[in-house]
């Protein structure tokens, strides 16, 4: 069978399996809708958070960026798993306590005050719609590229299918779904990974290969013979500053975004929150230490294979050909000398190779079965679906929840709860389709700099509110505002060029220490702490009913009941 | 509420998360990005030591630090209930 009949079979097998899983979750009540009735196991939270975190990009781009930057793409590889440690122990297991259904819902309460509820309330929805647009366009890009549609259609079908699932289960549907999710696209980064690890290194585990073979000494030896640096030279596309201010932005960032957060309100209790963290690390580590071995095997392999050839002797392997009509991988003999060379000098270099083809050819590179190519797609599918459920619910679950029910209507019943909720994943749907389809030249920019964003805002108000007794409404507002701002006027500013049309320089350079826009959320988020924390020393302490709270949120339910216990008995 | 009993089980939650703290920016941020270039020159199987920390290394150490501190405070839970049978 060809590659395109099996494609076709994995995603709709997958896809059945999607939907059936949405309709046996439906949900009527609003626990049910926002946080899965707060009775999801541990272990299938660490499943769902894991798939909801992996998007298109995990799966498709992150290895391929690696390759291209060797040591210094461990900044994401850092960044997005050393945010879970922060997650796990300062923030996951108090929200759960805290119990509620949102992010604003914890700002709100905790600051006791309707416009930080409704500062949160516009973070967390302008942080998720501008990734969820990037997530359609992923969405978009594997279906025209697997299936031949259009990417209107491929973009149309992803919009049918979260809708059926987001729209009927709400969080519950949206989370077994993502266990399912999961599992397709781990399988699927997972097979042709460990395939080309057994023909490069002898080793079917890519982490074993990576260490117990002397491919990496070798891929370093061809790179300084082609004239580029070592592969594992540190500091090449960013300096020491900037790569530790990129890594803390993006740690931070993962720990404040808000579709990650609300994960860990539909688990059981406490104890199910800090376990269900380490499994969602876990299952991430999984995909994540895979990445950086792919990386280094697919650049050793693609210049072994392509490098110092001619152009007869590449264009026999079949696969050079497929992708060179994708545009994704090109060859131009500029020196006339028959052979293709591969240089650090982009003007010089006759082979112009896409970040994205790392991992999407992998399998044909290694010469895997068709059906390998076709899971593949499923895979890509399934990690910008999962990703695109879990962050269409977050902006429904803001509008719906902390909007009309907590300060619109708060007398309306679970019914029109529900409703609303559902009509707002259908306008949601509406406006990431709208974005996947146009898409601002900026999409690609801005999703990079959500974490920033929520580093700047989130981060620190939650610590705070959790950690501080004395932290208060006035600081948390004060805070948001400067941390926010500052990061929005920096990336704006230093980014105008590509975001604003019409302008051909940005507004002004990186002053601030040479930072890039991509790391000034750590600088943000700086600025955040530092005013929160000197605006609330100047005004009043939080009222008695809120330091409640906070000694609540602290004490897990277990322990909250000994201790009352305890006093009773003295 | 029993305060002091509160109070501890704070503290003591406190020390567990400096601790893990501590190891979480040792490996992440001081192995992996700092010191990356005089750990390169160790040698760790076939790749420099501070390339595999940065790119495999410092990830199962996150993976194990939060498994860690679920178990430690299980344990830390136990000392401070009454109702032990109780689940």
């Amino acid at each position: 069978m060809s590659v395109e009949v099996w494609t076709y079979l994995f995603v709709t097998i997958t896809f059945m399996l999607y939907l059936y899983i949405g309709w046996r979750a439906r949900v009527r009540e609003s626990a049910g809708f926002y946080v899965a009735g707060q009775g999801v196991p541990a272990i299938a939270n660490g499943a769902a958070t894991a798939a909801d975190w992996m998007s298109a990009a995990s799966f498709i781009s992150m290895a391929g960026l690696i390759s291209f930057m060797g040591y210094d793409g461990s900044v994401y590889l850092l960044g997005w798993t050393g945010g879970y440690v922060l997650l796990a122990l300062l923030l996951a297991p108090y929200l759960r306590k805290f119990g509620k259904y949102t992010v604003p819902d914890f700002v709100g309460d905790r600051y006791y005050s309707d416009v930080a509820r409704i500062i949160a309330v516009i973070a967390a929805v302008f942080i998720s719609i501008t990734y969820v647009a990037g997530q359609m366009r992923g969405v978009g890009i594997v279906f025209s590229r697997f299936l031949q549609v259009d990417i209107e259609v491929g973009v149309g079908i992803g919009m049918v299918i979260v809708c059926f699932f987001a729209v009927l289960g709400g969080m519950k549907g949206i989370t077994w779904t993502q266990v399912a999710q999961y599992s397709v696209l781990i399988v699927a980064f997972l097979i042709p990974a460990g395939a080309i690890s057994m023909r490069l290194t002898g080793w079917p585990v890519p982490q074993v290969g990576l260490v117990g073979s002397d491919i990496i000494q070798r891929l370093n030896e061809i790179q300084t013979d082609l004239g580029f640096a070592e592969y594992t030279q540190p500091y090449q596309s960013m300096n020491l500053l900037n790569m530790v201010c990129l890594t803390i932005a993006l740690m931070c960032g993962t720990a404040g975004l808000p579709h990650v957060i609300v994960r860990f309100y539909t688990v059981k209790n406490v104890r199910a929150a800090r376990f269900s963290a380490g499994w969602a690390l876990l299952f991430i580590a999984v995909l994540y230490t895979t990445a950086p071995a792919l990386a280094a095997f697919a650049r050793y392999n693609l210049i072994e294979s392509l490098n110092g050839k001619t152009i007869e002797d590449i264009h026999a392997m079949e696969w050079t050909q497929k992708w060179e009509k994708t545009g994704l991988l090109g060859f131009d003999d500029k020196n006339g000398d028959g052979v293709i060379t591969l240089s650090p000098d982009k003007a010089a270099s006759e082979l112009t190779i896409d970040a994205d083809i790392i991992v999407l050819s992998t399998p044909e590179v290694a010469g895997l079965a068709p059906w390998v190519v076709a899971l593949v797609a499923a895979g890509g599918l399934a990690a910008a679906l999962s990703t695109a459920s879990g962050l269409l619910l977050v902006i429904s679950s803001s509008i719906a929840h902390d909007i009309y029910y907590r300060l619109i209507n708060p007398a309306a019943d679970e019914a029109r709860r529900v409703l609303v909720g559902r009509v707002m994943v259908v306008a949601a749907v509406g406006v990431a389709g709208f974005f996947g389809v146009n898409p601002p030249g900026f999409v690609g920019e801005v999703v990079a700099f959500a974490f920033g964003l929520a580093a700047a805002s989130f981060f620190p108000i939650i610590l705070l509110g959790i950690f501080s007794r004395r932290v208060n409404r006035e600081g948390a507002i004060a805070g948001m505002i400067v941390g926010l701002g500052f990061t929005a006027t920096y990336i704006v500013g230093t980014q105008a060029d590509k975001m604003i049309p019409g302008l051909d320089a940005p507004l002004f350079g990186l002053w601030c220490f040479g930072i890039s826009a991509k790391g000034i959320g750590t600088v943000g988020m700086l600025l955040n702490f530092i005013v929160t924390l000197a605006v609330s020393a100047m005004t009043p302490k939080p009222p008695a009913e809120v330091t409640a709270i906070i000694d609540a949120v602290r004490l897990p339910d277990h322990v909250s009941r000994a201790v009352i216990l305890d006093e009773a008995t003295e | 509420m029993n305060e002091e009993l509160a109070k501890a089980y704070w503290r003591a939650n406190l020390k567990v998360i400096g601790a893990l703290l501590s190891v979480w920016a040792l490996a992440g941020l001081i192995f992996g990005v700092l010191l990356v270039e005089p750990l390169n020159r160790i040698a760790f199987g076939g790749v420099p030591f501070g390339f595999w920390m940065a790119q495999q290394g410092a990830i199962f150490i996150f993976v194990v630090l939060i498994f860690v501190y679920a178990f430690v405070m299980e344990r830390v839970d136990h000392r401070f209930r009454v109702d032990k049978d109780e689940e």
